[in-house]
């Protein structure tokens, strides 16, 4: 996502926006509006993004202020999760015909 | 997050990862790296979209406010509705690949940049709203599906998102034409008409037979698009057929025959020197889509405007109750 000016520099800032499907569900992106301040930047977002009942919460953020990981280093930065096989379940052995789930 | 850094001529041995990965089916996301023909490509081929959705706004426009009665109108102007929407998500998942929606609207008021050219004809009777919705958004459907697998994220999402939307439209148009083709003989002949002129542009709608178009091979390799346009032509040519049948409308073409072979509807050979003309310009309405467009963004300057002066004076007013 990137920082999206206009060569003048006139367009408004871009807001990221993250819709809850419904009750006890997380928050997703769902894609971005251009407003110029958080409460017009919601507005648009339930106009783009939920014309159908598709958001019971929005989240708006903008743009600049999400932090993201970098594809490039994606392979160690994400090693320390993958090399673990200890802590999944199908690590450990239990004696046969036991029901352990 | 920063501006993406223009790159140098393409690594090979990043074009080959970059390949390897389209190949195994994978999804390519803004931030990871890819040919910078691949990133021109699709903000081409993204934006020419996204203005088809918001120029597809102004025909159907035309009608609203001429509706044969409620019903008929909410749909109306819903849909219209809808087409903004379809080109804001797509205009945002340009923005991703490090291009501003002012710079895209602009090229496309300057008259610069592409759109699809079926908006270039006039709407001449209720019924073209019929038929839009049936053959301009069923068209759009079937290439639509097929773009919601390509190989790029946010272009992908945005497809899938547009997609469940378009189906209505697509029924409250056939539905349209349904209706007039089982009513008086002056409304049926309304539908035929509506038809008659409606068929061609919308079989050119999937662009240029696959012989000519130039960057197709491209494309395909790189999952961009997933189907050539003379498949997908056919496609939407074997659902339509059986579906203007059904209510008793012909369709404006003497060649038209099923091949019970292949099971396809084989169509007579398309005028692609019209189709040309119209995309350089010269169709019926070019001019006038694009005055159109030119006003409505000059004439909402003063939102945008009112939208700064707004957000200005909140964050003054909130700086001087926090002093």
């Amino acid at each position: 996502m990137p920082d999206a000016e206009a060569p003048d520099g006139s367009q408004w800032p871009l807001w990221e926006v993250f819709t809850q499907p419904g009750k006890g569900k997380p928050h997703e992106h769902a894609g971005s509006v251009h407003a110029p301040d958080a409460e017009m930047a919601l507005q648009n977002a339930r106009d783009v993004y939920t014309r159908r009942g598709e958001a019971v919460s929005l989240w708006v953020v903008p743009a600049d202020q999400i932090v993201a990981s970098s594809p490039s280093d994606s392979g160690p930065f994400f090693d320390p999760g993958n090399d673990k096989p200890y802590r999944h379940p199908q690590f450990y052995k239990a004696p046969r015909g036991v029901k352990v789930f | 997050m920063s501006p993406t850094p223009k790159s140098p001529p393409d690594d090979p041995a990043l074009v080959q990862a970059f390949e390897a990965r389209i190949k195994a089916g994978e999804t390519i996301e803004p931030k990871d790296w890819m040919p910078e023909r691949y990133r021109k490509q699709l903000i081409r081929m993204m934006s020419q979209h996204a203005h088809s959705e918001i120029v597809g706004m102004l025909p159907e426009g035309n009608w609203i406010t001429r509706a044969p009665n409620l019903r008929r109108k909410m749909a109306l102007l819903a849909k219209v509705q809808d087409e903004a929407g379809h080109g804001l998500y797509i205009y945002c998942g340009t923005e991703t690949l490090g291009v501003s929606r002012d710079t895209l609207v602009d090229q496309l008021h300057a008259g610069v940049a592409k759109y699809s050219s079926i908006f270039n004809y006039p709407t001449l009777s209720w019924a073209d709203m019929g038929a839009i919705g049936w053959l301009v958004d069923g068209a759009a459907i079937v290439n639509q599906t097929v773009l919601a697998k390509a190989s790029y994220g946010p272009y992908a999402r945005a497809m899938v998102r547009i997609c469940k939307e378009e189906n209505f439209h697509k029924r409250q148009g056939y539905e349209i034409m349904a209706t007039l083709a089982a009513g008086t003989p002056a409304q049926k002949e309304m539908a035929q008409e509506s038809l008659n002129r409606w068929w061609w542009p919308s079989l050119m709608m999937f662009g240029p037979s696959d012989v000519n178009s130039p960057n197709s091979a491209e494309l395909l390799k790189w999952r961009v698009k997933r189907k050539s346009n003379d498949d997908l032509r056919q496609r939407f040519v074997n659902l339509t057929i059986p579906q203007g049948q059904a209510i008793g409308l012909t369709f404006p073409d003497p060649d038209l025959k099923h091949n019970p072979d292949t099971g396809d509807w084989e169509s007579g050979p398309i005028d692609w020197d019209e189709f040309m003309a119209v995309i350089h310009g010269n169709g019926p309405c070019n001019r006038e889509r694009l005055e159109a467009r030119r006003a409505a963004h000059d004439n909402g300057a003063w939102v945008r405007a009112a939208g700064d002066a707004y957000a200005e004076k909140q964050r003054s007013r909130s700086q001087s109750t926090a002093a």
